[in-house]
């Protein structure tokens, strides 16, 4: 090509590259690379698509089950459910785009993971979404937490799929930073699941979907792969733009497509877009493709090949199809209003061969390209702050004589408050599988045509993880896995979405290889494959890291969908029993942080084999029809979780009564965040059944207080601790959100 | 009864009211693909279901409006078959004229999906003869356009001729600026026409009639157009 820059070390460097690297590049192809090429490996082996500093660490995660069908390493991982149908499901980040430009980052977030799941032949049929921000005060804030709402909004609305649950986390270490996770879950046939494939020889490569323009270029390699600084506003031409019209009618365009045979392989073009697809396909098939770039639909004119090849211009797919069904694909696309084009063909070579305008302008080799980062040994060193925080003394924190205030202010924080503000601007319902609407413990989808439904859950305490990523980690896989057993379902599946500082820093690696671990160790324990998964590292601005944040999604599975459970207690006489013990542990808490503004301490502890006991034991008063609601005790404690169950109950809220026993700080008792306790109610006459069942097992049960009237009231030890109107306390709660966030100074 | 549901690029309520009519309702249902001008005489129920029909660019149901299969929907209408316009669908029917009035965006510029109340304002229509007078029924909405606008004139017009179904209400069925989702005038959440075969409502009634719910409140439409095909 004429007029291309000439390859110095500056470039290489601009592009991400390290010396090392480039060396590498010269070792494994035996010549410089040109400019488009330089550009290549530039975004296949950025941290983003290669995974170098992460894969030595993800091969400890437990992957395999005998319900997964497709583990890591595919665009989604597939778990079978039974009745010839398999749930496909992935969660993945898009942080520093939604940071940069909140409404279009999230939307394309959003657009991003649904073309993970329909790549894969499942019809996208949830989505849920962790979301991070910022301290309160620092306006900004508002602004973020509006446009990434308004970004998921815009688009999982237009596209028809339900975006039915997920988390909204403030915190000070996202002040530079936010996280955006986005979860999708699918539907497919247990046989019909489509691969990242190109097949054999002469199959043709066809291109759907928008046109290529110039968005996004480097999204994945110079966007997603390094810190924030001053320079990060001019980043923002590298944040693609969505169309969820399109996406929709690619959903629906793909999914006709592929009910044919002549089909062989799809790939989404998703980062490192038109790159990243052809040469994996032709990598996976140990194949090579030849590709004719004067093809590819172009939203504008002069595009070079460099352009073309590295745009992350969204809604685009790469179909492997038998030749002779060209036409038959094309009428499907057209029916759909979409664009498509042959661009290419299968090929023999174990390379990849790229043509523009009659010019060959690429060949390289595939297994460099994708295969050839090398896997980077990163240094970790454990950090010296958990020194100064890792102890928190009781002694020294003044514990109030009643609960009233610390129990109104929990309810007004907005880690705890309803997340209504969120939820009621994604709809919900479409679809008409939504069992359990957002504001219980996971979200219930029923699977059509079955007496099936799974439940979803996405979890992650990254104030735990900052004390001890190990066991931080740990808890947010038990924490998830409670969250979809009190919804009747036994969990099946777990993806994450792994999100850490920079990856260079080795107390970054450190905090990442002791969540590694904790996730995996506690997978193996609860015995839920990890089969899908997203790292996002560099999540830190001006050397300012992120908590650890790794964040899992876990998905669960009820037999018979009349057994669903809900949080919501049921009716006023009804008995409140808690299911595990409580201990004196407010390290990390919701309640150390709003009363006293503090991060300090040990997370509570997980004691695997009580938690495996406790959900076994919930599970089993559910299937037996014993108990009329569950609802697992996260943020805020035991007080807040029992409040929370009066706040959702069936009709207007309900009161509650709670009469405690403890030597426990009142404090400690009702705001602690012990791990392993569920909170769940049932009438009177099944409590020595209950109590029957629980000595049995053995697992810790106790009746804690009883539902009705219109007050919340606590007593400990027969002393009034909280008494407050129920009605006006639930106004705290499920206002609060919408008035911070519709806040205009 | 035989129904045909419309089928624009962007529908996304399609498979929800296929559902419903077809198999919790056991109705004749067939789908009719946009671009399709067809003879629709044969049918006693065309939906045009709610979503996102051409992304809602430019305005909602502004482009929908051009797809071939309109010509025979209005067609269809002319002649006295009954037409119902489901949110996107209701936003379409405005458009092609079928209806009087307009929708804006909602008055707090938010998408809005959440259950709200309706009351049942005549019986004396084809899609509300099963419901009782003033019955309040508690149905789903999903929509950022959705605040209803006609000036004042007209509105008292369409009062007058028992034109206006649906009223957003409280769950005891008084209106009241707080029971108003959306900012509707005269808090409209679904109307006919004249002739009052063609309905188009914001709420989504075929999100409350299946009965693995508790609420099924929106069977009394459905079951309101069956008992008189």
């Amino acid at each position: 090509m004429q007029n291309e820059p000439e390859i110095t070390s500056q470039l290489v460097k601009d592009h991400g590259l390290t010396s090392d690297e480039y060396r590498r590049i010269l070792d494994l192809i035996e010549r410089p690379p040109n400019f488009t090429e330089l550009g290549i490996f530039s975004v296949m082996w950025s941290e983003h698509c290669s995974y170098k500093s992460s894969r030595p660490f993800l091969k400890k995660l437990p992957t395999e089950g005998p319900r997964v069908l497709q583990g890591p390493g595919e665009n989604a991982g597939v778990i079978d459910i039974g009745d010839g149908l398999a749930v496909v499901f992935k969660i993945e980040s898009h942080n520093h785009p939604s940071f940069i430009e909140p409404r279009q980052g999230a939307a394309t977030g959003v657009g991003g993971i649904m073309r993970d799941i329909f790549t894969m032949g499942a019809r996208p049929i949830a989505l849920m979404d962790s979301l991070r921000f910022g301290e309160l005060d620092d306006p900004r804030t508002r602004f973020l937490l509006n446009g990434v709402v308004d970004g998921i909004a815009s688009y999982g609305n237009c596209t028809g799929v339900p975006t039915v649950g997920g988390e909204v986390y403030f915190d000070s270490c996202y002040n530079g930073n936010i996280l955006v996770n986005a979860f999708c879950l699918g539907l497919a046939k247990a046989d019909r699941i489509f691969l990242a494939k190109a097949g054999g020889v002469g199959n043709r490569i066809l291109y759907v979907g928008s046109k290529t323009g110039r968005d996004g270029i480097h999204g994945a390699s110079l966007l997603a792969s390094s810190e924030f600084d001053d320079t990060t506003e001019d980043k923002r031409p590298t944040v693609q733009v969505g169309d969820p019209f399109t996406e929709k009618l690619l959903i629906e365009a793909c999914l006709e497509i592929m009910e044919f045979s002549w089909v062989v392989g799809v790939q989404d073009m998703g980062a490192a877009g038109l790159t990243s697809s052809t040469f994996e396909m032709a990598h996976r098939s140990h194949a090579g493709v030849n590709m004719d770039l004067s093809k590819v639909p172009l939203r504008e004119e002069g595009m070079t090949p460099y352009e073309i090849l590295l745009s992350e211009s969204q809604e685009r797919m790469l179909f492997v199809i038998e030749p002779g069904h060209e036409e038959e694909a094309t009428i499907i696309l057209e029916k759909w209003g979409l664009d498509a084009a042959i661009i290419g063909e299968v090929t023999d070579e174990l390379g990849v061969r790229i043509y523009f305008e009659g010019k060959e302008v690429v060949n390289l080799p595939t297994l460099p390209v994708v295969d050839g980062a090398l896997d980077l040994k990163r240094e970790t060193q454990r950090p010296e702050y958990l020194d100064k925080i890792g102890h928190l003394n009781l002694t020294e924190l003044p514990e109030p004589a009643r609960g009233d205030k610390a129990f109104t202010k929990l309810l007004a924080c907005p880690n705890i408050a309803s997340k209504e503000w969120v939820y009621e601007q994604y709809d919900h319902m479409v679809r008409l599988n939504t069992l359990v609407l957002p504001g219980s413990d996971a979200a219930v989808i029923r699977i059509k045509d079955t007496k099936k439904a799974v439940a979803l859950s996405v979890d992650c305490n990254s104030r735990f993880c900052y004390l001890d990523p190990y066991e931080g980690a740990a808890i947010a896989v038990a924490e998830s896995s409670r969250n979809v057993v009190c919804s009747g379902a036994t969990p099946i599946g777990l993806t994450n979405c792994l999100n850490f500082g920079n990856p260079e820093k080795p107390e970054i690696m450190w905090q990442f290889e002791q969540a590694v671990r904790g996730m995996g160790d506690a997978c193996l324990y609860f015995d839920i494959p990890v089969v899908s998964g997203n790292v996002s590292l560099y999540n830190e601005t001006k050397g300012e890291a992120i908590f650890p944040t790794p964040t899992v999604a876990v998905v669960g599975l009820i037999e018979d969908l009349s057994k669903v459970m809900t949080a919501g207690f049921k009716q006023s006489g009804h008995c409140i029993g808690l299911i595990g013990f409580t201990m004196e542990e407010l390290g990390g808490s919701e309640y150390l942080k709003v009363l006293f503004d503090k991060n300090e301490g040990k997370p509570p502890v997980l004691d695997r084999k009580h938690e495996k006991q406790v959900q076994k034991f919930c599970l089993e008063l559910i299937q037996k029809g014993l108990i009329q609601s569950a609802h697992d005790c996260s943020e805020g404690g035991l007080a807040i979780a029992v409040a929370e169950s009066c706040f959702t109950a069936t009709e207007e809220a309900l009161g509650a009564t709670l009469e405690l026993e403890s030597t426990l700080r009142g404090d400690a008792l009702l705001f602690g965040e012990t791990q392993s306790r569920i909170v769940i109610s049932f009438p009177e006459e099944l409590t020595d059944q209950i109590e029957d069942l629980a000595l049995s097992y053995p697992v810790d049960f106790s009746l804690i207080g009883k539902t009705g009237g219109s007050q919340f009231t606590v007593s400990i030890n027969g002393q009034e601790y909280i008494k407050q109107d129920i009605e006006s306390a639930k106004e705290i709660w499920k206002t609060s959100l919408g008035r911070y966030a519709g806040q205009t100074t | 009864m035989k129904c045909g549901i419309v089928v624009f690029p962007g529908s996304n309520c399609d498979h929800d009211c296929y559902h419903i009519l077809k198999k919790i309702l056991n109705q004749e249902t067939h789908w009719l693909w946009h671009k399709d001008e067809v003879d629709l005489s044969s049918f006693d129920l065309i939906v045009l279901p709610g979503g996102f029909s051409y992304g809602d660019y430019l305005r909602a149901g502004a482009i929908s409006r051009f797809s071939p299969v309109m010509n025979s929907v209005i067609h269809l209408a002319e002649n006295g078959g009954n037409v119902l316009g489901i949110c996107n669908g209701f936003q379409i029917l405005l458009e092609s004229g079928l209806l009087p009035g307009a929708l804006m965006q909602n008055h707090t510029r938010k998408f809005i999906c959440k259950n709200v109340y309706v009351r049942v304002e005549t019986t004396d229509t084809p899609f509300t003869q099963k419901c009782n007078d003033k019955l309040v029924l508690e149905i789903p909405i999903a929509h950022h356009q959705g605040s209803y606008y006609i000036d004042p004139h007209s509105l008292s017009d369409l009062e007058e001729k028992g034109q206006i179904l649906f009223r957003y209400c409280d769950a005891k069925g008084s209106i009241s600026e707080s029971s108003n989702p959306n900012g509707s005038v005269g808090a409209v959440a679904g109307l006919c026409n004249e002739q009052k075969n063609v309905m188009g409502m914001m709420p989504h009634p075929e999100r409350c009639a299946d009965p693995l719910w508790a609420n099924t409140d929106g069977q009394s439409i459905f079951q309101s157009l069956i008992s008189q095909s």
